[in-house]
């Protein structure tokens, strides 16, 4: 009776000895400092991005019709697919924290096995997508050649140089958004070996919380790039 | 001088410098203090590079002809003195040095919120720093320091790729810094601690590290597609694609401008140190300086776009950006107010910071009027691309923010080190820095006035005098720079022990010994006064060596 | 929150996605990208309020942040527009 519920007292006062850092006074201190440095990160992605969200905006309003054309040129199925990986893997994550919360170990590591699981979907979806702009030369550089959009959409007037702006745009923006999709990835590599091990608990679980809000916020970016990469136009042309 | 020689309590104790030993100590080590140290080494390493790119500048410039150098290393020289001066100086001097010495102190903490990340920024300045000087000695830049395309992306042929990975990679251990104090200041002031109690400096590094979190990602990406465009040919910039190079200057100077905020902001906090002290008077008007800190950084993001009025912007929106720029000298100029008048009827002395504080008003005040002049369309027009802006950003560059940095290296070299400099040579450095900054700059504003544009590595030969003038003052100002070092450097051995508070200063840092323990303090801080109580706080005894 | 609620964002959040690439091969005319980006705000409002926690939030700091981020980024967007949108006006 009373030798259980010691041990698991010690265990979890270790648990909060452990992880409280030297420099701090109290664990809630500790915690409210990681939150609030990764959201003052995620602000710092916020304008990262957004240089990106500025071009695009600028050359969106000059050439319309290249972005239209561009963008009916991407796989719309695959694209909607992928949103709805990222939200499902959204979803894992968020069940994740609560699973940490309640101190269900079990149930943690399937759930960030399950995000991982769903972000190198994504990420294996997206390389299907590039290898098929590859094969079409839509790949900006010397061999970029979109005389088959020119051909499929006459009335658009497409000048192939100004399209080569967006599919620079597409690859700069799929492909920063990619790379933090591999880093989230390595960290949540990290996150269920250490959850694994028993190291996150009700009473210390903020690096999944942090680590949560790092991914939601790598959703949220793909969130914007679909509709404004893949839909700018994909009404019935007469 | 004798004194030093003896055997002495305060030195012996434990403190940060002596706790441990061995190079990972200081490679590895999480502390603030520590790390500060290392950044100070480092910067002090880059300055001398980019000081000697300065030298090599005005040496060429002695003569009309181009005699010295060819016109391709000219432009490399002029490109690499401005990164290296601006990233890998200017931008982290006060805030990795000051900032990470003294902001934990100041709020009474044992160190910022993220040591391990305070550590992991040094050494992304280190990769930062070793690119660039990579690139250097492969052959260097000769974009400029702002990287303009389509000539960075299509035409140079130089280590572009490079040196814009080099400020990526320093441009995170800023935003890192920046995260830090916010995240310490926020979160780790101590008990009583309330934000209307804070040392103005803490205000003015937390508005410098808003102004690091928001701009410099912008500069990343923008350095990320430059890249890009060179390596990959992703053509944003190309204008035989139909892009837009203004696109890339408005992306640049998005972050570019405000960084000059981040330049000039923290050496105004360390002003707003040293007049209350050298006066013997609280600051006056603290909310004034503390918001006009705030309203810097955030007005600093309004006007970037006055660095491209004869880019080729539509004259409506450079008329958007004079009037805002305008707007964005009333906090710097309430400043200037509020430190006169904080002197107004104190007790001045006119020891070596306080020498460095009315050097920084006087040519904080010349550099900031005359970019009045700049944000008047019409005279722009004139003066742009001239020795007017060069003047112009080096008197707020040097004669503010350098001056502001070693006002603050002098006034807190007693609590890094434990030691006085000698006050003598500190005067002296101080009036050769202050001399040789005015002749090498002031004539510079009647050449740029007079038509002699930048970047240019030959000149007319009406422009020779005061170009000898120019360089003559440079060499006198280096002087002034070298002294200091080397003095600094004679004190840790022989400099007169300091004692926990030799200027009998207001703030935390003061409530502790001289050289601080790792831990900052013996005692837990509890705040029960407001700041600057000069009132109950005794002036100091004489502490000329 | 409850389970239920996670998996009640969840749904909304596919359904949302849904109708965003099904609206797209309507013919709104120019409210194809408003709605397209209401929509998008919508989700992203859902996935920072819930998933992110911040409807939850103890303290103004962590949406002081977020909105400042946000007004930020249309400084960036918003002041470059007054160059591109009037350049040919003379």
């Amino acid at each position: 009776m009373s030798d259980t519920s010691v041990a698991v007292e010690t265990h979890e006062s270790e648990q909060e000895h452990l992880a409280l850092r030297h420099h701090f006074v109290t664990v809630e201190q500790q915690r409210n400092s990681s939150h609030l440095a990764m959201w003052l990160f995620l602000a710092t992605e916020v304008m990262f991005f957004g240089g990106m969200f500025c071009a695009y905006l600028i050359y969106r309003i000059w050439f319309y019709a290249e972005f239209a054309a561009g963008s009916r040129s991407l796989d719309i199925t695959l694209g909607t697919i992928n949103t709805a990986v990222l939200i499902c893997s959204s979803l894992t994550v968020a069940l994740g924290v609560r699973a940490a919360q309640m101190g269900k170990r079990k149930l943690l590591v399937v759930l960030l096995l399950l995000t991982l699981v769903l972000g190198l979907a994504f990420l294996g979806i997206k390389g299907v997508e590039w290898y098929a702009k590859y094969t079409e030369h839509h790949i900006p550089g010397s061999t970029f050649n979109v005389s088959d959009l020119v051909q499929d959409y006459p009335t658009l007037h497409i000048d192939p140089r100004h399209e080569q702006i967006f599919f620079s745009l597409y690859f700069a923006m799929t492909g920063m958004h990619a790379i933090h999709m591999i880093v989230g990835v390595g960290l949540f590599l990290y996150l269920t070996y250490k959850a694994w091990k028993g190291t996150y608990g009700p009473e210390y679980y903020t690096p999944i919380e942090i680590g949560g809000l790092y991914w939601h916020f790598v959703d949220i970016i793909w969130i914007y790039l679909f509709p404004l990469l893949y839909l700018i136009d994909r009404k019935p042309l007469h | 001088m004798a004194t030093a020689a003896a055997v002495n309590v305060d030195t012996e104790r434990e403190n940060y410098l002596n706790s441990t030993y061995g190079i990972r100590s200081w490679l590895l080590t999480t502390d603030h203090k520590r790390i500060a140290l290392l950044y100070l080494v480092s910067i002090t390493f880059f300055f001398f590079i980019g000081g000697f790119f300065a030298l090599l500048i005005r040496l060429e410039l002695l003569t009309p002809a181009g005699d010295l150098v060819l016109s391709d290393t000219y432009n490399k020289l002029f490109s690499m003195h401005g990164q290296i001066m601006v990233f890998f100086f200017l931008v982290p001097s006060i805030p990795a040095v000051l900032g990470n010495f003294l902001i934990p102190m100041m709020v009474g903490a044992k160190d910022l919120a993220l040591p391990r990340i305070n550590l992991i920024s040094w050494y992304l300045y280190i990769i930062g720093g070793a690119l660039m000087l990579h690139a250097m000695v492969l052959g260097g830049v000769d974009t400029g320091w702002t990287f303009y395309t389509p000539f960075s992306t299509s035409f140079s042929n130089t280590h572009v790729i490079e040196a814009g990975l080099a400020i990526f990679i320093a441009g995170f251990s800023s935003i890192l810094t920046g995260l830090n104090i916010v995240v310490t200041v926020h979160r780790m002031r101590a008990p009583g601690l309330t934000w209307s109690r804070l040392p103005l400096f803490v205000w003015s590094m937390y508005a410098t590290s808003v102004i690091m979190l928001l701009g410099t990602p912008v500069l990343a990406i923008t350095l990320v597609l430059v890249v890009l465009e060179r390596s990959l040919h992703l053509g944003i910039f190309d204008p035989t694609l139909g892009g837009d190079p203004l696109l890339f200057q408005h992306l640049f100077w998005f972050y570019s401008h405000p960084a000059v905020y981040i330049m000039i902001l923290p050496s105004m906090g360390v002003v707003s140190e040293i007049i209350p002290c050298f006066s013997r008077k609280r600051a006056f008007g603290y909310s004034a300086i503390a918001l006009s800190s705030i309203g810097i950084a955030v007005l600093g993001f309004l006007v970037w776009a006055h660095h491209m009025f004869v880019a080729g912007i539509s004259l409506y929106s450079a008329l958007v950006f004079s009037l805002l720029s305008y707007l964005v000298a009333v906090p710097s100029a309430i400043k200037v107010f509020n430190w006169t008048a904080t002197m107004y009827k104190g007790s001045i002395s006119f020891d070596t910071p306080m020498l460095y504080a009315f050097g920084f008003i006087g040519l904080f005040t010349i550099g900031g009027l005359t970019g009045l002049f700049l944000a008047a369309l019409g005279i722009d027009v004139h003066v742009t691309d001239t020795y007017f802006v060069i003047a112009h950003f080096h008197y707020i560059m040097v004669g503010g923010a350098v001056m502001g940095y070693l006002g603050g290296m002098h006034f807190w070299w007693p609590k890094i080190s434990g030691r006085m400099y000698p006050e003598f040579w500190g005067k002296l450095a101080a009036l050769i820095v202050f001399i040789g900054f005015n002749l090498t700059f002031f004539p510079q504003f009647i050449l740029g006035y007079l038509g002699m544009p930048r970047r240019y590595w030959q000149y007319p030969p009406e422009f020779q005098v005061l170009n000898v003038l120019s360089t003559a003052g440079s060499t006198i100002l280096a002087v002034g720079y070298l002294l200091p070092m080397a003095y600094f450097l004679w004190s840790l051995r022989y400099g007169k022990v300091a004692g926990d508070n030799p200027w009998g200063a207001a703030g935390l840092e003061w409530k502790t010994s001289s050289p601080p323990p790792t831990f900052n303090f013996d005692y837990e801080p509890v705040v029960t006064w407001e700041a600057y109580n000069y009132h109950e706080i005794p002036a100091p005894e004489e502490v000329n060596a | 929150m409850s389970v239920g609620m996670y998996y009640g964002i969840w749904i909304t959040l596919l359904i949302l996605t849904g109708v965003t690439a099904g609206v797209s091969f309507i013919d709104l005319g120019p409210f194809n990208t408003i709605v397209a980006l209401v929509i998008a705000t919508f989700k992203a409002l859902l996935v920072v309020l819930f998933f992110m926690h911040v409807k939850y939030a103890s303290e103004k700091l962590t949406k002081t942040v977020i909105i400042a981020a946000i007004f930020w980024l249309m400084l960036l967007l918003g002041l470059s527009l007054t160059d591109y949108l009037s350049r040919n006006l003379l």
